[in-house]
């Protein structure tokens, strides 16, 4: 079962970091080397599948087409469904990239009691986003403990982030909502019976990641609280590439780094690289001008092809009886 | 009290068992999208089969007008007849309403007067069957009829006209 | 429950047929179901074009007399294309499995099969990808959704690729744009290395190649046929239109798809093409050489299609003419729109099209200098060239069938819905859902058009059946309006048996019957030789457009 292999795995890893820590003191290892490695596996991996994609030329423009072409000047020309230049691809890009416009589209009209009601399945959409904006704060957040003097957007983010105001520290909603999202999209999962279906456990497990990472992260902030000071001298030498202090942290920071160094390690090799497909998907980021501009296939080989002089030449007789024009008589 | 009351007063229970009764002689994956999916276009085959068995127990609970329900028991016979079930199977659906309103009657400890009438509507469904058969013929003779015609019709003017094709589709 | 001559015993009627529990997909093997799939192909046509192993063959056998090496062929083919195709190598990679794409294939829809969830049919190779071209496939196998390629993995590729219209509504609703379409076609290029080829495609891709046509008309059938054709127009209108074939010099190449040429409903739109040409005094030519617009070799392999697409260019260079009209078709646009230009091209030998009677520049087409035909038609309404009676078509009451192809391939919405408005007085649209770039396909597109794989066709077009079944019953609409060739094979038998009492027709078949030409004679009955009900006053139908 994709799930429970998933989640097992998650634990093991808890475990494995927890224990390092904590009986074997390998702090080093899990707060140095391992973040280390992963950092390299990352930059690596993503830079190579990327370049493996890049290298893989695109032979042909086919452009899911989602709205009218640009035809005759008094046709309304849906621009961003249809690019047909540039900039509007980029438009079409933005809108997919930072709106997931097309699972907005994931609309459904649904009859009830005979009436047709068009209410919209954009729990999907919403959770979606939320689950990537969320993330993307929080990384952002997390630079104060890589910048020193911390720079006036991250503060900026943190109290915007804090603006409930409850607690001591403030309750940082991105965080929650984080971890929100991904419990919804991991029910989703498992209670829409197509969608479980499909599962593989490479689908639980970066979810159940997420999971346990905002989870350390949340328990680190409001529960068992950590020395701040220490993780920052620590997480700068990381940065600065200096010496690194590991003396009189709390064991769920190492958990937590080590969770996340499994995520950077893991990405490349997953479906995580989903990111960066956005960007180079053929039927989203390319124009529909085929019939105006010629698209080079790089690879374009010729041919064997039936002309028409070896059309004429079987059928000359047939031709003539119905009086076609010839080229040879 | 009579069954018909009984009935009517379990309308919405005996449907929802009814229908799930039906989706079930689907395979499991299939079942579970039929069922999950309520949207007309989505889930046309749900939606037809929820429409069309309402219809079908309001004119087994009346006197069924032949015609009317006809209609109804067609536009699920239609579906099932191209959606692999034997001949038994595609009609077996509406065994299933005897037996979902058997159990239903059986629960409620029936005095004699709701079994003679169970009596009656069980020979109801029985006629019903009996269209039924008809039905799915017509439907199965319509598609070999189609599929006989795909030939022809890519064709058609030219074998009306002329014979100077040489050599056209599936000449098998 | 595949044989439907199965009896069943008494007691097993009234009890409810309990399916094994599913096993999971990676693990179930194929069944051949009757009614689901097509023939294999005649030796005979794949000879003809040279595709490999020709061999007499069933997809039902036992034993499918592949190549000893057919593996290795398979998976060095699967290592080439993942090399020069980015989409196949990105959508092997990214998907997510977020199941948005799930419940939009017709297929699905309309059997409930799970392996026809677009995500199901793409991972069926993906398995395959993940075993021999990833490490993680290759370290973890069923861990990570790998499999082993085996014969029975083949098996079923070969079914569910060719249970895929290559509609690509799914890559509408995917948040990559993955276009299972485009895996389903490298899967069917992967099919074709071992002889995986359907009859119903392989032959018309025979004949297209050698005759021109996917009917293997030769060029005395074709003259001759457009002869009755004409026929039919002169008893209708009392004017006999006189088109050219192969005449050098001609401004203009029409090409329509063959399937307009000799199967109804198709001859009406073909008539309508015919007088409209006619009525405009076009300077233009047939060509019995060029004479297949659709290009059923896109349902094999890139190269196959791109050595029948060959001709339309070079009948166009050898005849000399300025720029191409092109008729009514679906694939044949998808093909001519995104592929063309870069197989055969480039057109520099003919100019920018223009149309010879309003003077407006198809800016869009200047590349490829080929026209739609409802663009040119659309352009002679607006600037009133036309003279119209839309009363014509009181009679019918109008949808229209957006095409899988031009619709998400090109974008062709307006256009032919202007015509149509113009020519006639009552249209209604389906439901938004279900047109445009949402619409369901017809069931029948990219090759699966046969008569033995009727009940698959059934399925898959019961989503769009439905959409037309309801403006049936809310407006009574009668008539099934399109841009495409195949539709017009294949809806009249769905209409038949999902929604009787609707027919099916092209666009220019309305626009002819609505055309007023030139010193026509009074005219009693419509394209198809019918009657024109009260010709005199009636058009009480509602006016009001749904839009
Ligand atoms: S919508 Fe796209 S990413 Fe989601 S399951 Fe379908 S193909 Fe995969
Ligand atoms: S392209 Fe069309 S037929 Fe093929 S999987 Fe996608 S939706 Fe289904």
């Amino acid at each position: 079962m994709g799930i429970f292999f998933s989640f097992s795995m998650i634990i093991a890893l808890v475990v494995i970091a927890f224990a390092g820590v904590q009986l074997a003191n390998m702090q080093f290892i899990f707060g140095v080397v391992i973040p280390y490695a992963a950092i390299a596996t990352f930059l690596i991996g993503v830079g190579f599948r990327v370049y493996k994609w890049g290298r893989s030329p695109v032979p042909f423009r086919i452009p899911t087409t989602c709205g009218q072409q640009k035809s005759l000047p008094w046709i309304k020309h849906s621009r961003f469904e249809n690019p047909d230049s540039t900039f509007d691809v980029v438009v079409r890009m933005a809108l997919e990239v930072f709106l997931f416009r097309t699972l907005f589209r994931n609309l459904k009209a649904e009859t009830r009691e005979g009436r047709v009601a068009y209410g919209s399945d954009k729990w999907l959409w919403l959770a979606g986003l939320a689950l990537h904006v969320t993330f993307f704060v929080v990384l952002l957040r997390h630079l104060r403990f890589f910048m020193e003097p911390v720079p006036f957007f991250v503060n900026l983010t943190d109290s915007l982030d804090g603006f409930m105001q409850v607690g001591t520290p403030h309750l940082l909603i991105t965080g929650v909502v984080l971890l929100l999202a991904a419990v919804y999209l991991f029910f989703r999962r498992i209670s829409i019976p197509q969608v479980r279906y499909i599962s593989l456990p490479a689908d639980y497990f970066p979810l159940f990641l997420i999971m346990s990472i905002a989870i350390s992260g949340i328990l680190m902030r409001y529960f068992t609280k950590v020395d701040l000071v220490r993780i920052k001298a620590l997480t700068m030498g990381l940065v600065t590439i200096g010496p690194v202090e590991t003396d009189g942290i709390g064991a769920i920071f190492f958990v937590h780094i080590f969770l996340i160094s499994i995520l950077l390690a893991y990405f490349p090799f997953s479906k995580l690289m989903h990111m960066g497909g956005v960007f180079l998907s053929p039927t989203r980021n390319m124009a529909n001008n085929s019939r105006i501009k010629r698209h080079i296939n790089p690879w374009n080989y010729p041919v064997k092809v039936h002309t028409y002089e070896e059309y004429e030449e079987e059928f000359r007789d047939k031709m003539k009886s119905v009086g076609l024009p010839l080229e040879k008589e | 009290m009579n069954l018909n009351d009984l009935l009517l007063e379990k309308r919405s229970a005996i449907l929802q068992k009814w229908f799930d009764l039906i989706i079930e002689t689907y395979p499991e994956e299939t079942a579970k999208f039929l069922k999950s999916q309520k949207n007309q276009f989505s889930n046309p085959v749900g939606h037809t089969i929820l429409e069309g068995i309402e219809e079908i127990f309001n004119e087994v609970l009346g006197e069924p007008d032949p015609e009317k329900v006809a209609i109804y028991l067609d536009s699920i016979i239609r579906i099932r007849a191209i959606q692999e079930f034997s001949p038994s199977k595609a009609l077996s659906f509406l065994f299933l309403l005897k037996k979902v309103i058997r159990a239903e009657v059986i629960n409620e400890t029936p005095e004699y007067h709701m079994l003679e009438e169970l009596s009656v509507i069980e020979s109801r469904i029985d006629d019903l069957v009996n269209i039924s058969f008809d039905i799915y013929m017509q439907c199965r003779e319509k598609i070999y009829e189609l599929k006989a015609n795909e030939v022809k019709n890519w064709t058609y003017r030219l074998l009306k006209k002329t014979n100077m094709v040489k050599e056209y589709k599936a000449e098998c | 429950m595949a044989k439907t001559t199965q009896p069943a015993k008494p007691e097993e009627l009234s009890k409810i047929d309990y399916t094994p529990p599913a096993t999971d997909w990676l693990e179930t093997p194929v069944e051949f179901k009757p009614g689901t799939y097509c023939h294999g192909s005649r030796i005979k046509y794949l000879e003809e074009v040279g595709f490999p192993n020709p061999r007499e063959w069933a997809p039902s056998d036992e034993d499918w007399k592949l190549p000893a090496n057919w593996k290795d062929i398979i998976l060095e083919g699967m290592k080439e294309r993942l090399g020069k195709y980015r989409s196949f190598q990105l959508f092997m990679d990214i998907c997510v499995r977020c199941g948005a794409c799930a419940d939009k294939c017709h297929f699905y829809i309309g059997s409930g099969d799970p392996k026809n969830m677009p995500v199901l049919r793409a991972e069926l190779m993906r398995s395959v990808y993940r075993k021999y071209f990833t490490t993680g496939g290759k370290l973890f196998g069923k861990q990570a959704g790998a499999r082993e390629l085996t014969e029975a993995v083949l098996k079923e590729w070969w079914y569910y690729f060719y249970q895929c219209t290559e509609c690509r509504r799914c890559s509408v609703f995917c948040p990559y744009g993955i276009d299972q379409a485009e895996i389903t076609m490298m899967g069917r290029e992967l099919l074709n290395l071992v002889g995986g080829q359907t009859d119903w495609i392989g032959g018309p891709v025979a004949n297209c190649y050698k005759k021109g046509n996917h009917l293997g008309l030769e060029p005395h059938a074709i003259t001759s046929n457009i002869d009755y054709l004409l026929d039919d127009i002169e008893e209708i209108s009392g004017i006999r239109p006189e088109p050219s074939f192969n005449r050098k010099g001609a401004e203009i190449l029409f090409v329509a798809p063959s399937g307009d040429l000799f199967g109804d409903p198709g001859t009406y739109t073909a008539m309508g093409y015919l007088m409209l040409f006619h009525e405009i005094g076009l300077d233009y030519t047939w060509s019995t050489y060029a004479s297949e617009g659709g290009n059923f070799g896109f349902f094999t392999s890139m190269e196959m299609a791109k050595r029948l697409n060959y001709k339309i260019y070079a009948e166009a260079k050898r005849l000399g003419v300025k720029w191409i009209i092109g008729g009514e078709c679906g694939h044949m646009w998808r093909v001519l729109n995104q592929y063309m230009d870069t197989w055969n091209g480039p057109a520099d030998f003919m100019v920018e099209p223009v149309s010879p009677i309003t003077g407006t520049k198809f800016e869009n087409a200047k590349g490829t200098k080929m026209v739609h035909i409802t663009e040119f038609t659309a352009d002679l309404i607006k600037n009133g060239k036309l003279k119209l009676d839309p009363s014509r078509n009181d009679h019918l009451n109008v949808t229209f069938h957006d095409s899988c192809n031009t619709a998400r391939g090109m974008g062709i919405f307006e256009e032919p819905r202007y015509i149509i408005k113009n020519v006639c007085n009552n249209f209604h649209e389906m439901p938004e859902d279900t047109i445009r770039e949402k619409t369901f396909c017809c069931g029948s597109g990219s090759g699966l058009n046969a008569g033995e794989n009727m009940e698959l066709r059934m399925r898959g077009g019961f989503p769009k059946a439905s959409a037309v079944k309801s403006v049936q019953k809310k407006y009574g609409v009668n008539m099934l309006a399109n841009i495409c060739a195949i539709d017009r094979a294949v809806l009249p038998p769905l209409m038949q048996y999902w929604v009787p009492g609707v027919s099916v027709c092209g666009t220019h078949e309305l626009l002819a019957n609505a055309l007023v030409m030139t010193g026509e004679k009074k005219r009693t009955q419509d394209l198809r030789l019918e009657d024109l009900p009260g010709i005199e006053e009636e058009g009480e139908g509602e006016e009001e457009e749904n839009v």
